[in-house]
């Protein structure tokens, strides 16, 4: 319970489907063969990791950032670029990362004092301006970062797929440097998820949500506002660049795509909405639901776009790259219907009973 | 002394606040020595003033509605983008006017195709304040995330009725080339979108100033409270404004989509960058900070794009620290209760 | 006619989570001034704004002129023909005097010999028509605020303490002003602390406290009665004296 920090779930099948999640992401190498389950399993825990720290933000701190996809790349570019261009050993990277974690921690401190202090659209807006250019300037800057191709690099010996630290298989899995690898993702955001926990229900993580609640009462108490505000801003880039990290060890690879999108800022949003404001639990399921349903969810659209050939405006709607319409009007809806997600509906559900 | 009638008061002097006036002058100056080639200079110096106006175009809607209702739409770059492709439809049964060449057909043609995508997106920006706007006044929380998701929800609907692949919207014959003032060539088009930009602000600025609409808009920007107390419907006004301002996006966007000459859904989401930077430097609420704020922004893009093309976003982001450093709530803040 | 013109019953307010009005019972009179007193915080100016419609009364009945009033929006009140002016005056920087007037005149230009009489009671308004209402002095402004409430006839006039931080000169030229208003049969509901103020335009008082009217009867006899004064209100009244 205290690693919890006494945050319990409090709704029994919201502890079944956490459970389910725990389990099905630490074994998932032994449950799930294949490359595609890993590789999917994989991104579920880089964007828990993301989710909850934007739920951070949006949720705890009732502050809109569009910037987290910026820290999210400042990650993955720090240790890519770092490996690209160094040595493939475990310093260089280490180091690659903490250079992105200062580089992110100090923008995050920069941006927030700046605008923190004004209001929460002011932030939002400039927000998406900064992390727009950000990106532009990352594809633009071609000769260091790849430009729009991106950068693939080798990673450190021991996380490569032709290292093999048993000789046999292990429950028919290889153990090889991909295994280690998934372990270093999933054990990484499994602490620092723990850590956010705690960060939330820690007297500052009360304060914050005191400020969500009523600005002015808490500068009336004596809160100084703006230093938890930017505070909170910098913990959770500083969390973000730690997930661009391993999404990139993980890839082996960073690019515009993968990190910068906008794409990738609007399901962060789509994920924490659906998932649950204000519930790092929420960020878990969100991430873990989204995550499945954009694999499996394209290829059934897919079917459906066949299906409805004969009438092309039909199959425009349902074809597989058109995911996002459906999933922005699911986004509108719950922000409507739902607003306090799917936690919120499994624990207003408990209470009602 | 405080009774008026005892002695002749003394007139309070109005306190004429034009140092943001002064800054666009004083951008162009500073950038000619760098730009070094006069003629390379007017030519960036108007390419800017066109792209000034055409983001003035879009933000000053956005600007009046955030004033008055404390509403910003993040979704109003669907508007910029539905406003291009209607208006990429509506020049296809035009053709034959763009044609013939005739500067004078050319020009009708595209202010139909622009009229045509105005009532589009004005309409269009009805049905979005009533569905998506309307249920979450007072929370900007909700605002900022409803908003967006209709733009997401806007921009692929775009893509399933226009189709996913960028399109073409080639600058009609009659307005390619340019106008020759001595040495510099001036392009057509952007003395056109100079004409336009002008106008919208000239007939903005005389709406607000001289007719009583325009005073409610004004006021209700700086207490809405006080317009109904006064006994005029402020959500009415509301509505009017926030349709007028997705008119006007749509008339940016058709301008837009001819500057850049091929159209993509994603386009507002582009100029929404700029425009959000401009109606920050401006001051929120403020259509004469948004006026100065767009062609701030635009010249700044244009000289820093052409000595380091890397750099022109950035150095907008730049630009805008630099004015909210002199001056927090922008150029011309609007004066709140 | 009959009845009074304005009857609050059994009003309550709600602002977020405070009970700010708990059963006002209130009628007020047609013609005259009616002054409304109380300490900070009894909940007078919730009373205007609840009139007005600026807040939601959650319980109770407003009728005015025979006409239930009570949740209904804010322009239909005032179109019914009441005004405000409220504490923090609510004139608009931005705009001219002149543009202020305009705005307040909702079936027209605004009509010259009303104007004229505005004038004549406050010069300092036709001397700075045609600048910006921000750069007005405190009482300058004050006064536009009362202005623009008559500039066109309205049966009920609303005003929170319109002397507060006023020099004494411009409160004279506000004494003429209400009494000769009154003379052309406008009712005036006024919360004022200012006791010379009230006592000189006052014809009858209410007094407020803790969210209900504890005492209603005419200014005279409050005037006249210290005891009363003291029980209702200490001793502010008698300080004057």
């Amino acid at each position: 319970m205290s690693l919890l920090s006494g945050d319990l779930p409090r709704s029994r099948i919201l502890s079944l489907l956490l459970l389910a999640v725990l389990v099905g992401l630490a074994f998932a190498p032994f449950l799930f063969g294949g490359a595609q389950p890993i590789n999917t399993a994989a991104k579920v825990c880089v964007f828990i990791l993301l989710v909850a720290s934007y739920d951070l933000l949006i949720g705890y701190s009732g502050i809109v950032s569009f910037a987290h996809t910026m820290f999210f790349g400042i990650g993955g570019y720090g240790v890519g670029l770092a490996l690209y261009y160094g040595t493939a050993t475990w310093p260089v990277a280490l180091g690659g990362l903490a250079a992105a974690l200062v580089t992110g921690v100090l923008l995050a401190f920069a941006i927030g004092l700046f605008s923190l202090r004004v209001r929460a659209l002011f932030y939002a807006m400039i927000t998406l301006a900064v992390a727009s250019a950000f990106a532009v300037l990352a594809s633009q800057l071609s000769a260091f970062t790849g430009g729009e191709d991106g950068r693939s690099f080798r990673v450190p010996d021991a996380l490569r797929p032709g290292t093999k630290f048993l000789d046999a298989p292990l429950f028919g899995v290889d153990v090889n440097g991909r295994l280690l690898a998934y372990y270093i993702v999933f054990l990484t955001v499994l602490a620092l998820f723990l850590l956010l926990l705690r960060i939330v229900n820690s007297p500052f993580g009360r304060v914050l949500q005191a400020i969500r609640e009523n600005e002015f009462r808490a500068e009336a108490l004596g809160y100084r506002v703006v230093r938890y505000r930017v505070a909170a801003n910098c913990i959770a880039a500083a969390l973000a660049v730690v997930a661009g990290g391993l999404n990139a060890l993980w890839l082996r690879y960073t690019g515009p795509d993968t990190t910068l999108s906008f794409t990738i800022m609007m399901d962060i949003l789509l994920m924490v909405v659906i998932g649950g404001m204000g519930t790092l639990y929420g960020s878990v399921l969100g991430a873990t639901l989204f995550v499945v349903a954009q694999n499996y969810l394209q290829k059934l659209m897919g079917s459906a776009a066949q299906a409805l050939e004969a009438t092309p405006l039909l199959a425009r709607l349902v074809d597989p790259d058109r995911w996002l319409l459906w999933l922005g009007v699911l986004f509108v809806l719950s922000v409507y219907f739902f607003p306090t997600g799917i936690v919120g509906r499994l624990r207003s559900g408990r209470q009602a009973r | 002394m405080t009774d008026a009638t005892a002695s002749p008061p003394t007139i309070p002097r109005r306190r004429l606040d034009a140092w943001p006036l002064v800054l666009v002058p004083a951008l162009a100056l500073v950038a000619l020595p760098l730009v070094g080639s006069p003629t390379s200079w007017v030519t960036l110096t108007v390419a800017g003033l066109a792209m000034g106006m055409m983001i003035f175009v879009v933000a000053s809607g956005l600007t009046l509605i955030f004033g008055l209702m404390d509403v910003l739409n993040f979704g109003h770059g669907a508007f910029i983008a539905v406003g291009a492709y209607v208006a990429l439809s509506a020049l296809g049964p035009l053709a034959p006017w763009l044609a013939s060449g005739d500067p004078v057909q050319t020009v009708l043609a595209l202010l139909t195709a622009a009229a045509v995508a105005m009532v589009v997106t004005g309409a269009l920006g009805l049905v979005f304040e009533r569905v998506i706007v309307r249920p979450v006044y007072g929370n900007h929380l909700k605002q900022i995330l409803i908003t967006m998701g209709g733009l997401i929800v806007a921009e692929q609907l775009i893509r399933v009725i226009w189709g996913a692949d960028q399109k073409p919207m080639p600058l009609p014959a009659g307005l390619r080339g340019g106008i020759m003032l001595g040495d510099v060539a001036v392009e057509k088009f952007r003395l056109l979108a100079v004409g336009v930009g002008l106008a919208v602000f000239a007939a903005m600025t005389l709406v607000l100033n001289r007719t009583k609409l325009g005073l409610l808009i004004r006021a209700g920007v700086e207490n809405g409270e006080m317009v109904e107390a006064l006994g005029y419907r402020i959500r009415r006004l509301f509505v009017g404004v926030f349709v007028a301002g997705s008119a006007l996006a749509g008339l940016g966007g058709t301008l837009w989509a001819l500057y850049r000459e091929t159209l993509t859904a994603d386009i507002g989401g582009e100029v929404m960058v700029l425009v959000f930077i401009v109606i920050i430097i401006g001051g929120l609420g403020s259509v004469g900070g948004c006026f100065i704020g767009a062609i701030l922004v635009a010249l700044t893009a244009n000289y820093v794009g052409y000595l380091a093309p890397k750099l022109a976003l950035v150095s907008n982001i730049a630009l805008m620290v630099a004015v909210l450093m002199w001056r927090p709530n922008g150029l011309w803040p609007v004066s709140k209760r | 006619m009959a009845g009074p013109l304005l009857s609050l019953a059994g009003v309550h307010t709600h602002i977020g989570r405070y009970h700010i009005l708990q059963g006002v019972d209130l009628a007020v009179e047609d013609g005259g001034v009616t002054v409304l007193l109380g300490r900070n915080g009894a909940g007078k100016t919730t009373t205007l704004r609840t009139v007005m419609g600026l807040w939601k009364p959650s319980a109770g009945s407003v009728v005015f002129a025979g006409r239930p009033i009570g949740g209904a929006p804010t322009p239909d009140i005032a179109r019914a023909g009441i005004a405000y002016v409220p504490e923090s005056m609510g004139i608009f920087a931005d705009l001219t005097v002149e543009e202020n007037m305009v705005l307040a005149a909702r079936d027209g230009p605004p009509d010259a010999g009303r104007l004229d009489w505005i004038f004549s009671v406050f010069p300092a308004l036709r001397t700075f028509w045609h600048h910006r209402a921000g750069v007005l002095s405190g009482g300058q402004k004050q006064m536009l605020s009362i202005a623009r409430a008559v500039i066109e006839p309205r049966r009920l006039i609303l005003v929170d303490e319109p002397t507060k931080g006023i020099a004494p000169a411009i409160i004279e030229s506000m004494i003429r002003a209400f009494l000769e208003l009154k003379a052309t049969g406008t009712t005036i509901l006024l919360v004022e602390q200012n006791v010379r103020f009230a006592g000189a335009v006052g014809d009858r008082v209410a007094v407020m406290d803790d969210g209900r009217v504890v005492h209603t009867g005419s200014m005279r006899e409050l005037v006249a009665d210290a005891a009363l004064q003291a029980r209702l209100l200490g001793l502010s009244l008698e300080a004057s004296h």
